[in-house]
């Protein structure tokens, strides 16, 4: 049994444009299905409107699903009494993009870090110390650090106290949103190199989203490939990576910046805007800019089919024109 | 201003002393509202040791001294300094017990009516929904009542008397801060510690109280202190149409009032000097409140 | 006696002074570069390296408190730094045209798309409107943006990202400049968004003659689409050489970090390479190297001395591990 499995969970948001404009429909999560296992990292990849932050906060309990479920450790959210919501919160952290804003800048490093536990067991104060401690020696900084305020440290190094305090509670899972996208390069590898240890010391699980295919390839057991609200392609993180086979991943990983000037790259450059959520085309919404695209493309929306180990939802592999 | 490349030498910037700021830096800052604060502390100061300083008792006089001028001019005396009213009251420990009114009845109005409007604002920005619309349109029904009008309403209900001044300046200025603090709460919600609180599992009062508050003290602080002028004012205004603090006690709006009648007969000081001491006192609130505006708000901080 | 270049900076050092003089930031230091015409030039840094500094420096569009405490600017053979403001506004847009990081920020909200982009044809070249939007016209479709006749006529607000930061490029080569200088371009763009426009500049490169300069901190852009590389570290230009040398051989431990520091698509194993510590506080640089409290590498005469830039097979490195080339620069 996977830690979390989404099974076609779709999240609507109405829209209102002026006092007489038309009513509409943002589809930003539509029948999506992914799972997280225990100890494994699920890499969402992207672009603007794809939905792969409503999913984050879907996932967090921020938002709720308007279709499907999410199911935790098996049971679904929604059915979830006190005592469940409890644990389920203390079992789910999360890591956002901005170190800056992530720490309440009145508070010192020792309270932030220990705000999870302030939930469920009264620890004392002598234990909820301990811990503290323990989790800065986890993340790499002194101990010292308890007693400073936010604006006392960098980016890397609030980004660490983030993660620190995402720790507190024993979480299973930890959804990491860019995590080290406003870090500068040289401090991201650090980051990124801690959460790949915290992984295999704790036995964490990751939902890592990042725009940056390469850190998500890195981190990655599983990949998820999402446009416009919808799953495109879902599977193992190196094969993806090395065969991509729906057309907007072969895309998508061509536009990726090479790490050298030697590495050949086919260059795939598509056509065309990503569109908005709020008009998304008919049947398959990658048609308008796919290569590769056929009649039934316009009229069907393909389903996820399984292709060699992975999901793709893509009619050139559905059997429905025999391709 | 030109942006011409200046040559300017390496040495002249190298061989600058580069200086830690003393701890009492902030002082030398050019706006920095020295002689506001001081007026205000002379004020407080005299507040807080009125009972010693004044020389006579600012409720009593002697008849037989009344409408004595001030001691520099002719017919007055180095016994009342600043003359004396109609009652024949020392003028000078009227003032001086009068600042104790002011300062007392001003910052405790502030501080109840930025408690209350505080409160709510958190409240109504934080949960939103009805709780939110209800507050809303309470704050806006009060705001559209015009300040004075209304005190002067509340006082004539519930008559005057310094404690009952206290409670209708907060129950009428309460609102300003609702507004600001409301504004404040709704963008501080979309910061992404508040999220981090929620993912942790506090309480919605947890996070209000935790993350909310703390974050718009500063905010509170400044906005009161900006208020402290026009409490100050609206006192003075109540207490001289006669529905404010009552006599015998000696508040600065009272004593204008009582003044009037001397007007026309060149009894200036029962007039000037209150008017005077309301004037100082509101003008270095304001200074101070405005330059705490810009030294707390950490966008326009220079320091 | 190599041709002269279409833009060479000698010993360049930008200063800026607190108001009371009390700090002095030293945000580019002794730059030296050189850029030939039609060749593309990646300046690569992170956040306090003093690369957006060098490119306002070489636009002179530096704000008050930054004083140009040294060197020659030269630019088809003229000192920048000895002409007027007046001057300068003649060269700016006209000869070296400079792309911005947020194309929302670049393009005005209340002026229509043709307004703006006909805008520096009509100042510089004292086009009349017709003229002008014209010309507009057929930069828009230069720069592949469909229906360019209904376009010129919309606002900023009604286009996506992507077609406004072609918008932004089609104003840059609006008076076919001979530089242009790009600060950050794709950031804020998705990547296939990207790959489209960085594949456009390059096209629009190749049409024009034009030399590019890349002002970026992604190593990715620089391996796309540059002929030559400088890497800043604290205000100083550490390591520099055409792209593939220094990809392949860097010299700097800097240059290596950095490399070996970005997650490879093709190695899921890889550990990657961190560089520990902090990024350095301009204002109270240590003494000698400036990378040394961050260097793997480090040695005694690292700490003492800053190393000048030493010349090595047409690369050039500022680290006492390259000292057997010649110095170019005087600065010990």
């Amino acid at each position: 049994m996977a830690l979390v499995e989404a099974t076609e969970v779709s999240k609507h948001f109405r829209t209102r444009r002026g006092l007489v404009g038309d009513a509409g429909v943002v589809r930003a999560v539509d029948g999506v299905s992914f799972a997280i296992e225990g100890g494994q990292t699920l890499g969402v990849v992207g672009e603007s409107g794809c939905g792969k932050t409503t999913t984050a906060k879907l996932v967090l309990g921020l938002e709720q699903p308007t279709g499907g479920d999410i199911r935790f450790e098996g049971r679904d959210l929604r059915a979830l009494d006190r005592a469940g919501r409890r644990h389920y919160r203390k079992s789910v952290q999360a890591v956002f993009q901005d170190p800056y804003a992530s720490l309440n800048p009145r508070m010192r490093i020792a309270a932030i870090i220990a705000e999870p536990l302030l939930v469920g067991e009264q620890l004392t104060a002598g234990e909820v110390r301990k811990r503290v401690l323990h989790l800065l020696d986890l993340v790499g900084l002194p101990g010292r650090s308890a007693d400073l305020f936010p604006h006392e440290f960098s980016g890397g190094q609030r980004q660490r106290i983030a993660i620190a305090r995402a720790l507190a509670s024993s979480p299973k899972l930890v959804v990491l949103d860019e995590p080290v996208s406003a870090l500068d390069v040289s401090i991201r590898a650090q980051i990124l190199n801690l959460l790949r240890d915290l992984q295999a010391q704790l036995g964490l699980s990751y939902l890592f989203i990042a725009h940056d295919l390469a850190a998500v390839a890195h981190m990655s057991h599983t990949i998820v490939v999402m446009y416009l609200g919808k799953v495109v392609e879902i599977g193992d993180a190196e094969t993806i990576v090395r065969a991509p086979k729906h057309p907007y991943t072969a895309a998508l990983f061509s536009a990726a910046l090479p790490s050298s000037p030697d590495e050949r790259r086919e260059e795939i450059v598509l056509p065309g805007e990503v569109p908005s959520p709020l008009r998304p085309p008919p049947g398959c919404h990658f048609h308008p800019r796919c290569p590769h695209v056929m009649e039934s493309c316009r009229r069907q929306a393909p389903a996820l089919t399984k292709v060699e180990s992975r999901l793709v939802a893509c009619h050139l592999y559905s059997g429905a024109n025999g391709g | 201003m030109t942006m011409r490349s200046e040559a300017v030498s390496s040495e002249v910037i190298t061989a600058q002393a580069i200086r830690e700021p003393s701890r009492f830096e902030f002082m030398r800052l050019a706006d920095f509202p020295l002689v506001p604060v001081l007026i205000l502390v002379g004020f407080a100061v005299i507040a807080i040791f009125a009972s010693v300083l004044a020389p006579h008792d600012p409720e009593v006089g002697k008849l037989v001294a009344r409408f004595r001028p001030p001691a520099w001019q002719h017919g007055g005396s180095m016994e009342y300094l600043l003359g004396t009213d109609h009652l024949g009251r020392d003028v000078l420990s009227r003032l001086m017990f009068g600042a104790r009114i002011s300062l007392v009845v001003g910052f405790t109005a502030v501080i109840v009516a930025g408690a209350i409007g505080t409160v709510l604002g958190i409240v109504s920005g934080y949960l939103g929904g009805w709780v939110d619309q209800v507050i809303m349109r309470i704050t806006d029904t009060w705001l559209a009542l015009p300040a004075l009008t209304f005190a002067i309403f509340l006082a004539a209900i519930v008559g005057p008397s310094e404690m009952n001044i206290v409670i209708i300046l907060g129950a009428v200025y309460w609102t300003r801060y609702a507004r600001v603090i409301r504004g404040e709460v709704l963008s501080l919600k979309e910061r992404e510690f508040v999220r981090l609180a929620i993912v942790a599992g506090l309480s919605k009062s947890k996070i209000m109280t935790r993350h909310i508050l703390p974050n718009v003290i500063n905010s509170a602080i400044v906005l009161g202190t900006l208020m402290l002028g026009v409490v100050i004012v609206t006192e003075a205004a109540l207490s001289f149409l006669g529905i404010g603090v009552p006599p015998p006690k000696p508040a600065w709006g009272l004593m204008l009032s009582d003044g009037k009648r001397g007007l026309m007969v060149g009894y200036w000081w029962l007039t000037v000097l209150p008017g005077s001491c309301i004037v100082l006192m509101v003008l270095s609130a304001n200074l101070l409140g405005d330059w705490l505006r810009v030294k707390l708000d950490p966008q326009l901080r220079q320091l | 006696m190599s041709p002269r270049a279409l833009l060479e900076l000698e010993a360049l050092s930008t200063h800026y002074v607190s108001a009371r003089g009390t700090r002095v930031v030293r945000a580019v230091e002794d730059v030296s570069l050189r850029v030939e015409a039609g060749e593309t030039l990646g300046i690569v840094g992170e956040s306090g390296s003093g690369k957006t500094t060098l490119a306002l420096t070489i636009l002179r569009l530096l704000p008050p408190a930054a004083r140009i405490t040294s060197g020659r600017l030269m630019f088809e053979g003229e000192d920048l730094l000895k002409k007027s403001e007046a001057e300068m506004r003649r060269v700016r847009g006209k000869r070296i045209a400079m792309i911005l990081q947020d194309p929302m920020a670049s393009l005005n909200p209340l002026f229509t798309i043709g307004d703006q982009v006909a805008e520096p044809i009509r100042v510089h070249e004292g086009a009349s409107r017709g003229a002008a939007w014209k010309r507009a016209g057929e930069l828009l479709k230069a720069v592949r943006i469909p229906s360019p006749q209904t376009r010129l006529h919309q606002y900023p607000h009604e286009m996506s990202g992507g077609m406004r930061q072609r918008i932004v490029g089609a104003i840059a080569i609006s008076c076919e400049p001979r530089l242009l200088i790009a600060d950050e371009p794709t950031t804020s763009l998705d990547l296939t968004i990207q790959a489209q426009y960085l594949n456009l500049l390059r096209e629009l490169q190749r049409a024009h003659g034009l030399a590019l300069i890349f002002i970026t901190h992604n190593l990715g852009i620089v391996a796309k689409m540059c002929d030559q590389l400088a890497v800043m570290y604290a205000g100083r230009v550490v390591e520099a050489g055409p792209v593939r040398q220094v990809f392949r051989a860097p010299v700097h431990p800097y240059t290596r970090a950095l490399l070996n520091s970005i997650p490879r698509m093709s190695d899921k194993s890889q550990r990657l390479t961190a560089i520990e510590g902090q990024p350095p506080d301009l204002a109270a640089l240590p003494p000698g190297c400036a990378f040394g409290p961050r260097c793997p590498s480090v040695f005694d005469r690292c700490r003492k001395t800053e190393p000048p830039a030493f010349v090595h097979e047409g690369g050039l490195a500022r680290c006492w591990l390259a000292s057997a080339g010649d110095t170019i620069s005087g600065v010990a």
